[in-house]
């Protein structure tokens, strides 16, 4: 198919084949493309021979459905730049249709490996996304948000009236074990479901990854940064939008029906206004822009909301605040960071930075520092009180009501801010010598 | 049956209004700056923490005029330090930057006022009832609600069409630039609607948080109503969002109060489905029971008819 050229990397393979034999280009390029597969592949498949505690493999299991269900949430935002606040649907579908599922062939006492049963929920999503995209994709940008709100909102409600379905506040509940085994594995213990997971995981991302190279993905694209053009080079923006809601219905439903598998359970909840505002929040901390950027964000923000609940009751809130710093400061996300250091690390420049940003640690440590002893400070005096004047923080003990911890907040703060000031001219010079020696070099920026 | 009507007429009017008088910011904000502020609902529940505690401290009155001043104080800095900088990057950025900000702002309220509702009481000057229809009383505080609802709109009416801020303010939804070029600050008018809007949705806040249960989780309750009512009214233009909360609110109100279900509506064929069916449970469930998802079903009847919304005419 005959696009635009959007990116030079789409069209260098080819311009490139007139010249060179087409047998010496391929071989390299081959590999090359599926080396980062294999690597995670090997790395999904060895994780648990180091990480083999009870505890790591559920973090890893959740993992996996978060990376998942955020890299479907990307096909919308970031390659399609339609933004959902209901995605959380499609994922509590397709839970509720796995669990149904198992039920049912328990019932009837029916074998079916349970491998499959994700398809059941991928389904059940497609099914749905196919209903209400056909309604929420004929507008596009803030309307088609409120309506995914809206939609949200609608199957959150009717789960508590349609009670034998959704099984009311409770749930509904399974057991995966009982559908029979496939080669003496019956899926009981934590470690064979996290396989199962991490299978799905890489294959959903393979398939994915392979959708965003066809013409589709493409045109996905274009319908993202220009609906005017694609219209007037013969697409439909609304179909387009349309089919790629769907898949990405698909594969939320694929993600909600392993939750349901891991849990053995599917509930309300699921539904809720926070389960689609963290695959937001998680897909743009990683990155829209690119493709592994909703996989950094997945994993760090399983791991943060399960490790930062331990340390503090308010995670919530450093949460929404770090949500709020990428949007403002880093709209690529983690991934977009990483990315403008690619050109210098190519060019074997990039230590010519290091220092400069080892120098911006203490200052910034220190704003962070004295943030958050406020906010834990004010926690302490508004919701802790009974629990007696002196709270520990950093490893000092101290008495909140007092001036002097807020004296050193503050002069945490100043100071900090005050550093920073002056070591970010050094920081800006250093990227910009960087990036001139990485130009020098030839290196395309 | 006519005391029913009648309550409910007046009870739907009352928050279809207080609907409007968030609609209407969230409409001036979009209309100007092209952003759906996601965090709107919440200037509403900090408008109601807030005029909470100036009430403990000072009473009803002070709280009535100080929290909105103060919640528009906060939605101009909001605006001038976050929002401003976002411009940039585009309109998802600002949507999500606004979502960011509803999170985080619910997460301050629960830290500072906790989880659980506080005791946001009716003023003891308005804790009578207004009068008796039939036999149920009707409370006066709820007739102060709706007085100070059409105080606010018909204010906000007279000053949009016939003062001269107003004027530039119209001017510059339309013609920014050209309001620009004619020597006005625009950047600084965006700012005052902002926190005009914040401001608003503060009073509304205030009004309704002795009626209605003061909470954390009010902002998530009535949010996304409120997008649901911009939506439907048509996003951008102030009529429709007044007709569509006055609809919404009747709907609801009505809805709420009435018991019938499909089996009452056919009780004469004979047929029952199975109680443990999913038709069973459609044809057991109440008017009431939907009342919730009443707006939603409203929002897709509506989108699937008139994609723009009743009065809309511009697409996002």
């Amino acid at each position: 198919m005959s696009v635009p050229p959007v990116s030079s990397t789409a069209s260098s393979p080819a311009t490139t084949a007139v010249t060179q034999p087409m047998v010496t280009l391929a071989a390299p390029s081959r590999l090359k493309t599926w080396m980062p597969w294999l690597v995670s592949a090997a790395i999904l498949l060895l994780l648990p021979i180091r990480l083999n505690s009870g505890t790591a493999l559920t973090v890893m299991s959740l993992m996996g459905i978060a990376i998942i269900f955020s890299l479907s949430y990307n096909l919308l935002l970031g390659q399609t730049g339609m933004m959902s606040f209901g995605h959380a649907v499609y994922y509590g579908l397709g839970a509720y249709f796995v669990v149904h599922a198992i039920n049912a062939l328990i019932a009837a006492k029916v074998g079916m490996p349970l491998p499959l049963l994700p398809l059941v929920g991928g389904f059940a999503g497609l099914a749905f996304a196919l209903i209400f995209g056909w309604v929420s994709t004929k507008r596009s940008g803030t309307a088609f948000a409120m309506i995914s709100l809206g939609l949200a909102e609608l199957v959150g409600s009717s789960s508590l009236i349609l009670r034998t379905f959704f099984g009311g506040e409770e749930g509904v509940s399974t057991n995966r074990t009982q559908l029979g085994k496939l080669l003496d594995v019956n899926f009981g213990p934590q470690i064979q479901v996290y396989y199962l997971i991490a299978g799905w995981c890489l294959l959903s991302a393979l398939a994915m990854f392979a959708l965003t190279k066809t013409p589709l993905g493409r045109m996905c694209n274009a319908v993202r940064e220009n609906p005017e053009r694609a219209q007037f080079i013969g697409y439909n923006p609304q179909i387009v939008r349309y089919i790629a809601f769907c898949i990405s219905g698909f594969f939320a439903g694929v993600a909600g029906g392993l939750a349901a598998i891991n849990f053995e359970l599917a509930n309300a909840n699921l539904f809720s206004a926070a389960n689609s505002g963290n695959v937001l929040l998680a897909t743009f901390i990683g990155g829209v822009g690119s493709f592994s950027g909703p996989i950094i964000g997945a994993i760090l923000v399983s791991y943060l909301q399960i490790m930062l609940s331990d340390f503090t009751e308010v995670w919530q809130l450093y949460f929404g605040l770090m949500f709020i710093a990428v949007v403002m400061f880093a709209p690529g996300g983690i991934a977009g960071l990483l990315q403008m250091h690619r050109p210098m690390w190519k060019a074997g420049v990039l230590g010519q930075v290091v220092p400069s940003y080892l120098a911006a640690i203490i200052p910034s440590a220190m704003i962070l520092a004295g943030l958050a002893l406020i906010v834990e400070m004010t926690v302490h005096l508004c919701v802790k009180h009974n629990e007696g004047g002196v709270m520990k923080m950093f490893g000092f003990a101290f008495n909140p009501a007092t001036l002097p911890p807020w004296g050193v907040a503050l002069a945490l703060i100043a100071v900090g801010v005050g550093i920073f000031r002056f070591v970010s001219p050094m920081m800006s010079d250093a990227w910009d010598t960087a990036r001139t020696r990485a130009r020098e070099k030839g290196v395309v920026i | 049956m006519a005391e029913l009507v009648l309550i409910s007429t007046l009870n739907g009017i009352n928050f279809g209004l207080l609907l409007f008088l968030m609609a209407s910011g969230l409409t001036l904000i979009f209309s100007m700056m092209g952003v759906l502020n996601f965090a709107h609902a919440s200037f509403y529940m900090l408008g109601a923490f807030i005029g909470y505690q100036i009430s403990r401290w000072a009473g009803f009155w002070p709280a009535l005029i100080i929290a909105p001043i103060l919640v528009g104080c906060i939605g101009a800095l909001v605006e001038r330090f976050g929002l401003r900088n976002v411009h940039k990057n585009g309109h998802v950025a600002e949507l999500l930057f606004t979502f960011g900000l509803a999170f985080v702002m619910e997460e301050v309220v629960q830290i500072i006022w906790g989880k659980s509702p506080v005791d946001f009481r009716v003023p003891p000057v308005l804790d009578f009832s207004a009068f008796t229809v039939f036999a149920t009383n009707y409370p006066a505080y709820k007739l102060f609600m709706l007085t100070v609802s059409i105080l606010i709109f018909a204010g906000l009416f007279l000053m949009l069409t016939k003062s001269r801020i107003g004027l530039i303010v119209q001017a510059a939804l339309t013609h920014p630039h050209m309001v620009a070029h004619l020597g006005h600050n625009v950047p600084l008018i965006f700012m005052m609607v902002f926190g005009v809007g914040a401001a608003l949705a503060g009073i509304a806040g205030v009004i309704a948080g002795p009626a209605l249960v003061t909470q954390a989780s009010m902002a998530a309750l009535l949010g996304p109503i409120l997008f649901v009512v911009v939506v439907v009214g048509g996003l951008g233009s102030l009529q429709g969002a007044l007709i569509a909360s006055l609809l919404i609110g009747l709907v609801q109100t009505f809805a709420i109060s009435s018991n019938f279900s499909l089996s009452d509506l056919f009780a004469g064929s004979g047929f029952s489905p199975a109680p443990k069916t999913i038709l069973g449970d459609l044809w057991r469930v109440t008017i009431a029971q939907v009342a919730p998802i009443i707006p939603y079903m409203m929002l897709m009847l509506v989108l699937i008819l008139k994609p723009t919304g009743l009065l809309g005419n511009r697409d996002s």
